[in-house]
């Protein structure tokens, strides 16, 4: 009996443990900082200029921006350039169907895009551009083949181009390995270029679920709570058991 | 004050059968004293189903049923409206932990074999309960209208159409459309919100009805009614529901919310168990994602229905894989008349039992992880034998719980 | 007596349980409701819907009434004549509350005229009866209305009557005067409705 008990145990937790397995390509992970205001103004920032041009973010308004420390005069004055008031959503004047036609497909809306794709897939992506005249953008990605997106901040990082090459495995056998190699240095250096990315990854994140910070300060209190009430509720009714016992 | 209250007691008590309800079926219903931890899923069941009713009536507050609304719905409530994100993942989390509390509540009924005489209508009325708790999941999880909900309602759909001769008429009449579509959200939504909600609280309210007529099982499998105090004519092995296990129940609560906050505050994905990443893309009706799975509570069933992958008896794989899964539910029904042991808890079950319960549970476990994954030819061999240990543990019952070496029932119960 | 003691000391502590528990249990519960009674107040939608107003006024013309939408409610702009507000002081008998002694303007507004500038009312055109529009009558003594009538607000519902400061008449079904709401201006001729703070 105890035995069997102690199986299901262990098998409750089996498909906990075995999380759903990953893409092919190893993705680099995100250094979050949720709690961290200057990085997600940081992001909010880059997101505005170079994201929101294309894509929408339509569900989160832009005075929610709160949450970073930002007054509405500072998000109206800093971050707002299409001429909205401080509680629109950050829609995008680019139509859909004229996006599809430029693109191929209509730019994704982001708000929730951290949730969907993850903020490690993020942060891969926006680093793993590289130059290839057989598309259409002239652009390609490693974790993401033939994404239709151009390199937006090709400026900033440079440009990269794919060479594989073939390598000795050691054991006599033989394999190809590609690697991102940098041409063109662009204006930031590649310890800034990821710590940007990772300021708007981590914005990202935040714009996927804007609650998340307050989510985890009430349930603190809210799991204190819980222990109390259970220290309380066991007295008790271990104070009415002895009637049985 | 007190001569007050009596009087208004009386008073009410002409009317309606309020303090006689009362003892009936709290301070005078006398369960066994030795339920354990298997017995608090009963109860926390129904914390859960008042949980869902009550985030549920406060979600429709918000919701759109309008395919292309629906989806920037659920975002307002996460985000425009004052704690709607509390509120939604309240409802997420606890659609999955009904499941989580209802399956043990299940387990907790065959290992005790409360299924068993005279508790066979009881077992009856919960597998009603049961599945009408995965229709409101399956309509349930169509109203976010993201890729998942889509696609998800997609295959489930498309069974309905295998049908052989009236299927496609049939997924035309429930979908009101040729397609998936809005006219198939709208309705589901009033499932969803109505008539299985209604459905559920009253099959719920039958089942404890059913329940406190023929009286609790018990961890010994035995029946306390059998040995009565000869003067009061109370079980001598039962105590008052109330206080006794209403304090106790009280723990368990506590606990459960424990777990069930910690997911709310702290994981309300659950890595993608409880809400799944690609159910945050908004339903497109032309692209299928890469992968996709069901919800967690319903991949052993997902699974068994991939498994076949042969005809057999000139009958399409496709519809024998419908059968499997269908029957895969249904059977939970027979076991009243599948267990032929002459004892109920598999305290006193021989090793066959035990053995069986552990190969079917181990299958259900297996199975499951294995409907969450991309199918390859060993996964699909591994789906096919887990499969057959599921059905063997029903089908084989009648032969291996007769010949079982069980051990004698004890008079009274213990600990 | 010992087992007495025991048991007494045990109800007590019993007690104390049953209440700590119910006290717990309370707070517990008023703890859950707290979100689900906040979740039906306006949300961020509604909010950023009836967020203020800017009106410019630089066409405004004396007598000339402005209509102003705010918050799914008609706000009045209206530039007074001299005559107009010269009138008011005579209606100081025939009005409930002359000197807006009732909370119905913010404090900025609670004088002769209920406005910043003299000239210019700034009012919901809403009843305070049971919030119909009243209608803007400047004629002077018209039939239906009398011939003491010296230009105001009328309310075809149940006949409430107010004047050109949205004072309501004595006698009428109307209790108060029609709501100043909060406003400012952000220029000469640039009116805010709907806040009087300079961060919003």
């Amino acid at each position: 009996m105890k035995k069997i008990k102690y199986i299901l145990f262990v098998l409750c937790l089996v498909p906990l443990a075995a999380l759903a397995s990953g893409s092919e390509v190893k993705l680099d992970h995100a250094p979050l900082r949720p709690d961290d205001k200057l990085s997600l103004q940081r992001g909010a920032h880059t997101f505005v200029n170079y994201c929101l041009s294309c894509h929408s973010a339509e569900f989160m308004r832009y005075n929610r921006l709160r949450d970073l420390g930002l007054s509405e005069n500072q998000i109206s004055d800093n971050l707002i350039f299409t001429g909205q008031k401080v509680g629109e959503l950050m829609t995008v004047a680019m139509k859909k169907k004229e996006a599809k036609q430029w693109f191929g497909v209509a730019p994704p809306d982001l708000s929730v895009i951290a949730r969907s794709r993850g903020p490690d897939w993020l942060y891969t992506y926006l680093r793993k551009f590289y130059r290839d005249e057989s598309t259409a953008t002239g652009w390609n990605n490693v974790v993401f083949d033939k994404a239709a997106m151009p390199h937006v901040l090709y400026q900033l990082q440079g440009e990269q181009s794919l060479v594989t090459k073939t390598v000795d495995d050691g054991h006599g056998g033989k394999h190809e390995v590609s690697e991102l190699k940098l041409d063109k240095p662009g204006t930031l250096s590649k310890t800034e270029y990821d710590a940007y990315v990772a300021d708007l990854v981590n914005y990202l994140v935040y714009l996927g679920e804007p609650a998340a910070t307050k989510r985890v300060q009430i349930g603190i209190v809210v799991m204190l709570f819980l222990f109390v009430m259970l220290g309380l509720a066991y007295a008790l009714k271990h104070e009415y058991w002895r009637d049985i016992h | 004050m007190g001569k007050r209250l009596e009087s208004m007691m009386e008073w009410i008590d002409a009317r309606f059968p309020l303090t006689s309800t009362w003892k009936a079926h709290l301070s005078e219903y006398y369960a066994p004293k030795n339920f354990n931890f298997w017995y608090y899923f009963g109860s926390l069941a129904m914390l859960v189903l008042v949980n869902q009713l009550l985030t549920g009536i406060f979600l429709t507050m918000n919701y759109k049923p309008d395919a292309s609304m629906a989806f920037a719905s659920v975002e307002y409530i996460m985000r425009d409206v004052d704690f709607g994100w509390l509120i939604r993942y309240m409802h997420s989390t606890g659609a999955s932990m009904f499941f989580v509390v209802v399956y043990l509540h299940m387990f907790r009924g065959m290992m005790y074999g409360s299924y068993r005489k005279p508790r066979e209508l009881l077992w009856l009325i919960g597998m009603g309960i049961f599945f009408v708790l995965m229709m409101l999941a399956f309509t349930g999880y169509i109203l976010p209208w993201g890729q998942m909900s889509y696609w998800g309602a997609q295959v489930i759909i498309s069974m309905v159409g295998a049908i052989p001769v009236i299927g496609q008429t049939l997924s035309n009449w429930i979908l009101g459309d040729f397609m998936l579509s809005d006219a198939a959200l709208n309705r589901f939504f009033a499932y969803h919100v109505v008539t299985l909600p209604v459905l559920l609280v009253t099959l719920v309210f039958v089942h404890i009805i059913a329940l406190h007529e023929v009286g609790s099982n018990n961890p010994d499998g035995i029946e306390i009614k059998a040995n009565k105090d000869p003067i009061t004519h109370i079980p001598v092995d039962g105590i008052p529901f109330h206080p006794y296990y209403s304090v106790k129940d009280i723990v368990g609560v506590v606990g459960f919310l424990i777990v069930f906050c910690g997911i709310i505050f702290f994981m309300p994905e659950m890595g993608g168990y409880f809400l799944e990443y690609n159910n945050f893309i908004p339903a497109n009706t032309l692209q299928t994602p890469d992968h996709i799975a069901p919800v967690w509570y319903f991949t052993p069933y997902y699974s068994m229905l991939r498994a076949v992958t042969v005809n057999f008896l000139w009958v399409d794989a496709k519809i024998w894989g419908i059968v499997l899964m269908g029957g895969s539910v249904a059977i939970f029904a027979l076991l009243p008349w599948l267990d032929r042991s002459p004892v109920k808890s598999i305290r006193y079950k021989g090793p066959y039992f035990k053995i069986a319960l552990t190969l079917f549970v181990i299958s259900v476990f297996v199975l499951g992880w294995l409907g969450t994954k991309s199918p390859t030819p060993l996964y699909t061999l591994l789906a096919q034998i887990f499969t057959v240990i599921y059905f063997a543990f029903f089908v084989l019952m009648p032969w291996y719980s007769k010949i079982d070496k069980t051990k004698p029932e004890p008079k009274r119960v213990t600990g | 007596m010992a087992d007495i003691d025991k048991k007494q000391e045990m109800n007590g502590r019993r007690r104390f349980l049953v209440a700590a528990t119910s006290i717990a249990g309370g707070i517990a519960g008023a703890a859950v409701a707290t979100p689900f009674v906040l979740s039906m107040m306006p949300s961020e939608r509604a909010k950023a819907a009836g967020a203020p107003v800017e009106v410019d006024i630089s066409k405004i013309e004396p007598g000339m009434l402005l209509l102003v939408e705010w918050r799914g409610k008609v706000v009045w702009v209206l530039d007074r004549t001299p005559e107009m507000l010269a009138n008011l002081k005579k209606l100081d008998s025939q009005v409930a509350d002359p000197k807006s002694e009732k909370p119905q303007q913010p404090p900025y507004c609670k004088n002769d005229t209920r406005s910043i500038k003299p000239a210019i009312l700034v009012v919901e055109g809403v009843c305070t009866h049971l919030g119909c529009s009243p209608v803007y009558r400047k004629d002077i003594a018209p039939a239906d209305l009398g011939a003491d009538w010296l230009g105001g607000f009328f309310c075809p519902c149940h006949g409430s009557k107010f004047d050109l400061a949205g004072r309501v008449y004595k006698s009428v079904p109307a209790p108060t005067n029609l709501v100043v709401p909060a406003h400012m201006y952000l220029s000469d001729t640039q009116l805010l409705i709907g806040s009087d703070k300079e961060s919003a």
